[in-house]
């Protein structure tokens, strides 16, 4: 691997070859807003925030998507790099519905933090802007495309993370909107809802139904948990307010799956406050199931296995294991039916 | 007989439309980058690209549906409307601006009793603008079916659109 | 025989699958694999009657372009083929279609050869006089001649009309003379002959060298060096190369890469194979717009001859060298003239173009290294292989080589194409080939390059044009658009009919160029209607300049273009729109005002007639008045009136 040398903001920096301006920016703690941007994503060089100033350019450079060259001097904070992010910011501000207030995504929101950071106001340019209807014809992603900026991150996690290519531009110019084809809302079309657009949308055009209303960003504790739906082992947060789960988010460190979750991981959390939910074991009696302790279920079934196991011989036992465990308690599970049973009558939902 | 399946019975179950350009599709199978030339045959079939028709694309293309809905409402070459019987498209360019393109647009607006993009009501005309039709010498210039009418005025306009069906 | 490209006899054995080496030279000159005087006599007959400098027997020649075809041209070579047969003249004298001859204003256009004679705006009614007198009595119809719109007088030949006699016609030589169908009149025209040079005789390096020795530059837009891009691209590592000819020509108001195509498409088919050879590419693509379904037509045809005589697909002329050439039709969208955003088209996806670097060059369509041109450009190379750099280089300024070909229109008396040395001046080109400004008008600006140049006003006429100078006024060569503006024509009114089209065409990608020009377009549709603030145009330079600055791709980076150049220039005219809520030019109809006088008005009720939205009231005793709340500006009355009683302010 080759090393390069370059000078960002009168800094000496040394990166790996093939590295972005971006990429050294942030290895040097120096900050560049970005909102089309995704390390997980392919560059797309849209939104043009990312500009900085490259000496023997004749244009300012999208930092994300020029890669360092040696001996490259690199400016990020001129007040003509201000100036040019501080309007694209404007331009962005003029065409999205600015309902601050009740939007989900406020204090998580990518634009308000660089509008913050860059003292955009409003109202500089007005004119026409976008009215499309609320699209909250499926029970998990709310889409509102009148606060849509177009970064295009939604069809590229789309088509990159879930491979499902649902979403993709439509029209072009001042109409270019994002969504299924023929403008469908999601629920009609062939979305699987595995929320990958959700988790990469950087403003409030792509909000969690059942989240809505369930508390502001700073007032929801993060818990790294593993998903129970299946032994993937995929990670996420539970988001925790009061004691409470009141949703999922992806995070990005998850080491087997990114922010990539399925329908049932990201929006499958109803259950845990259910008051249907079986929360002690039950044993039937006199017909009726009736609660009972964990001691006194396992005893029953130990003493019944081996009634079985006695009076009808080890192979009238069989065990059917399931693909929401681990790999440690399906072995467990065999181990426990071969030596302790004395069967090879063992079989696993995802066998086939 | 029935043209799709050979069998006896009286109706045509399929769409003799879609079958030719079934055809038109694998001639172009195995070709990089054909889904625009497959969109423009199935319009010259059509007159317009009907939802399902895109939907047919995608599925024989093996191309998302989505995108063949992007890649179709990105050119402006595409309809998604029946159009007239006959098409006129006003030309937009320079030359044709300073040389009142405008007033030809609004004379045609005026006579058809239609904006541009629309068709009339008994389905004879339909409007439409176009960036330049490379005709500049001869501004202002429409085109009807193809056929350019060059340094026009607004009073030429309902001649011309006498002489089509 | 019956063309220069059929076999001259039995011995002859040239095909697509048994190439020869000397195949061009072979019909051109007579066969060189056999020795066969009658063989080589017959060539040379074949030559003499198609360009006969004696004149033993006349040739009409009829202009097929768009242009004259819209006017009629493809009606009058029925009726001189007709009335030729009916006069038993069809056997001695020959009629030709040909492609443009750029005088499209004047169509249809009719020359006679060998005499030049010139005849304009020919009509059907014509034919027999034309046929009578000019064939048949030696004479010339002089009603029919071209007109001097300043001197008055008539010109006989097209050598002595102004608007040919000052142009320097290279690459559109062949346009109007050959008929564009024939490949065999290419040849006759020493066409492919570069191409022979260059497969016999010349490395891949030494073509670069010599292309870059002539100067080239691109003609579509920037002026790239031609040479370096070709190098890029044949130093580039892949095993797959491709050429691309960029013939998605959507400046409004530019139309030479159609002429070119319509009327001499085997130039360019040429210019690509060579650039092919150079680089090192085995396959092409003609991405052509739709909008012009005559030139793709006319490159099919090409195409399909080029392959049926060998000059396409495998091992061409015998040299090893394979190149296969097919056309793309574009799907009306103007931003796929840039390069990335028609690979895009080209793969079938949205036109939306790519940020850069990589560039074509190291990746570029599927991936791989390609090189794009323009029309004018790969229709240069020929002439450039052909003749030498040497030659090449006597034409045009030490940095601008070559010639330029130009699309004169708008308020100027002879609108057309004209191709001049790169240098001349802009006021040589309005007022000495484009004979001067329409009526009784002054000359205000020209509009250059279309949505990314500028405008230039009267003082800087004398500037010569090439690619540099015009870059330091703020305008660009472009893809060669001249728009010439009067003072009826209202700065701030062209500004925004640019706006207009680059908001319409862009792309939707960047946010600059996507919201930028919205609200640019949005401000100076404000000033139009008199609603301008004094902060808008701050606001409007402001924008230009992050635009400008920062958006992905050439067309967004020049969109502001127009708007600068004219507020550069004509600033007072955007102020006095926003300060005195008029317009000088009076042609933002939302600021004029229709008044009848009643003083001249005669109440003859011809206004209230004709009005269409039928908003001016009054009859024999009340006098005429327009109602302004429902006056559409359109113009009518006045030029129905015929007492000038009614005025605009």
């Amino acid at each position: 691997m080759q090393w390069i040398q370059l000078k960002i903001d009168d800094k000496k920096i040394r990166v790996p070859e093939k590295t972005t301006i971006l990429e050294a920016c942030r290895m040097n703690n120096i900050l560049i807003p970005t909102l089309c941007h995704d390390p997980e994503l392919t560059n797309w060089g849209a939104c043009r925030l990312c500009v900085v100033e490259v000496e023997g350019m004749r244009n300012l450079v999208t930092s994300c998507t020029m890669e360092v060259q040696q001996g490259m001097v690199v400016r990020t904070s001129t007040p003509d790099i201000r100036e040019a992010r501080k309007t694209i910011l404007e331009l962005i501000v003029a065409n999205h519905d600015i309902d601050c207030l009740t939007c989900e995504k406020m204090g998580e929101c990518e634009l308000s933090k660089y509008a913050y950071e860059y003292g955009v106001k409003k109202d500089v340019f007005q004119g026409a802007k976008r009215e499309y209807e609320l699209d909250d014809s499926n029970p998990f992603i709310i889409r509102d495309l009148n606060k849509c900026i177009l970064c295009g991150k939604c069809v590229r996690a789309c088509a990159e993370i879930q491979v499902n290519h649902v979403l993709d531009y439509s029209k072009r110019g001042f109409e270019t909107q994002v969504g299924p084809a023929f403008h469908l809302p999601y629920g009609e079309s062939d979305c699987v809802f595995c929320g990958s657009c959700l988790a990469v949308c950087p403003v409030g055009a792509l909000t969690e139904k059942q989240m809505a209303g369930k508390g502001r960003p700073w007032e929801v504790k993060k818990i790294q948990t593993t998903c129970p739906f299946c032994g993937t082992g995929c990670n996420f947060d539970l988001n925790v307010r009061d004691n409470k789960v009141v949703g999922v988010t992806s995070n990005p460190g998850s080491p087997v799956n990114g922010r990539a979750l399925c329908v049932k991981g990201r929006f499958g959390v109803e259950y845990i406050h259910s008051p249907n939910r079986l929360i002690t074991p039950m044993i039937r009696k006199n017909g009726e199931l009736v609660e009972a302790e964990w001691y006194e279920a396992l005893e029953l079934i130990a003493e019944r296995f081996k009634t079985i196991k006695e009076q009808y011989g080890s192979d009238s036992l069989a065990a059917l294991s399931s693909a929401r465990c681990t790999n440690e308690e399906n072995y467990l599970m065999q181990k426990f039916m071969r030596a302790v049973i004395g069967t090879n009558n063992v079989d696993h939902c995802a066998r086939t | 007989m029935c043209q799709s399946c050979g069998k006896g019975h009286k109706d045509l179950h399929v769409d003799l439309k879609q079958i030719k350009l079934k055809e038109k599709i694998d001639a172009y199978r195995g070709e990089a980058g054909s889904l625009i030339p497959v969109l423009q045959e199935a319009q010259d079939i059509y007159g317009y690209l009907p939802e399902e028709t895109m939907k047919m694309v995608a599925k024989e293309m093996k191309i998302p549906v989505a995108e063949v809905f992007g890649v179709a409402t990105f050119y402006s070459q595409f309809r998604f409307t029946p159009t007239g019987r006959n098409v006129i498209r006003v030309c937009m360019g320079t030359a044709c601006h300073v040389r009142g393109g405008l007033k030809v647009l609004k004379a045609l607006e005026r006579e058809l009793d239609i904006k541009a993009g629309e068709t009339t009501g008994d389905g004879k005309f339909t409007l439409e603008t176009v960036a330049c039709i490379g005709a500049c010498g001869l501004a202002p210039v429409i085109s009807i079916n193809n056929k350019v009418f060059g340094n026009l005025t607004s009073e030429m306009v309902p001649g011309i659109l006498e002489k089509f069906e | 025989m019956q063309t220069l490209a059929y076999p001259c006899c039995e011995k002859c054995n040239h095909t697509a699958s048994t190439p020869c080496r000397d195949y061009i030279k072979c019909r051109v000159e007579g066969p060189l694999c056999h020795d066969d005087p009658d063989c080589k006599q017959k060539r040379q007959d074949f030559l003499a009657k198609m360009y006969d400098p004696e004149g033993l027997t006349k040739q009409i020649l009829i202009c097929t372009g768009t242009g004259c075809v819209s006017s009629g041209s493809q009606r009058l070579i029925e009726l001189v083929r007709e009335e030729l047969v009916k006069r038993n003249l069809d056997e001695t004298v020959r009629v030709r279609s040909t492609g443009c001859h750029g005088f499209c204003e004047q169509g249809p256009i009719v020359i006679i050869e060998p005499d030049k004679t010139f005849y304009t705006k020919v009509k059907p009614s014509d034919i027999t006089e034309i046929i009578e007198t000019d064939i048949v009595g030696g004479n010339k119809v002089d009603r029919l001649l071209y007109r001097d719109p300043v001197s008055g007088e008539s010109a006989v030949t097209y050598e002595t009309v102004n608007f040919y006699a000052k142009q320097n016609r290279i690459i559109l030589n062949n346009c109007g003379q050959i008929n564009p169908e024939r490949i065999s009149q290419y040849m006759a025209k020493k066409g492919y002959q570069a191409l022979e040079k260059v497969l016999q005789t010349m490395k891949p390096e030494e073509v670069i060298e010599e292309v870059k020795k002539a100067g080239l530059r691109g003609r579509g837009g920037a002026g790239f060096p031609t040479w370096l891009k070709w190098n890029l691209c044949r130093k580039a590592q892949g095993d797959k190369k491709y050429v691309i000819c960029n013939a998605d020509e959507g400046d409004p108001g530019a139309f030479m890469d159609r002429s070119v195509l319509e009327g001499d498409p085997h130039a360019v088919i040429e210019g690509m194979l060579i650039g092919a050879y150079a680089i090192g590419a085995d396959e092409g693509y003609v991405y052509c717009r739709a909008e012009y379904p005559l030139a793709i037509e006319r490159l099919k045809i090409a195409i399909s001859q080029a392959e049926k005589n060998g000059l396409l697909g495998k091992n061409i002329l015998n040299s090893g060298f394979n190149f296969h050439l097919k056309i793309k039709a574009g799907a009306g969208a103007f931003v796929c003239g840039e390069e990335t955003a028609l690979i895009a088209s080209i793969e079938g996806k949205r036109g939306m173009p790519k940020v850069r670097p990589p560039y074509p060059a190291e990746k570029g369509l599927w991936g791989k290294p390609t090189n794009i041109n323009n029309v004018e450009t790969w229709a240069n190379v020929p002439h450039i292989l052909r003749n030498g750099a040497d030659w090449y280089c006597q034409f045009g300024t030490p940095k601008s080589k070559g010639t330029k070909i130009f699309a004169l229109t708008g308020k100027v008396n002879n609108t057309g194409l004209v191709e001049v040395p790169m240098g001349i001046s802009l006021r040589e080109i309005i007022f000495d080939i484009g004979g001067g400004i329409k009526g009784n008008h002054t000359f205000k600006a020209v509009q250059i390059g279309g949505p990314s140049g500028g405008c230039i006003p009267e003082e800087l006429l004398d500037l010569p044009v090439d690619f540099d100078s015009l870059s330091e006024v703020g305008a660009m060569i472009g893809s060669g658009g001249l728009v010439i503006l009067d003072d009826t024509t209202c700065m701030v009114d062209i500004a925004r009919f640019f706006l207009t089209f680059t908001q319409k065409e862009s792309c939707g990608k960047c946010t600059p160029c996507r919201e930028g020009t919205k609200r640019m377009l949005e401000i100076l549709t404000r000033i139009t209607k008199g609603e301008g603030k004094p902060e808008d145009l701050e606001n409007l330079e402001t924008l230009a300049g992050v635009i400008k600055k920062t958006s992905l791709c050439g067309l967004g980076q020049t969109s502001p273009n127009p708007v600068l150049a004219t507020l550069r220039y004509f600033r007072e005219e955007y102020e006095i729109h926003i300060r005195e809520k008029r317009c000088p030019a009076h042609a933002c109809t939302a600021l004029l005002q229709y008044h009848i006088d009643n003083e001249k008005c005669k109440r003859c009720g011809v206004c209230a007639k004709n009005c269409p939205v039928g908003c001016i009231f009054g009859d024999k005793n009340n006098p005429y008045e327009i109602d302004s709340q429902n006056c559409i500006q359109c113009h009518t009355c006045i030029d129905k009136c015929k007492f000038k009683a009614i005025t605009v302010s």
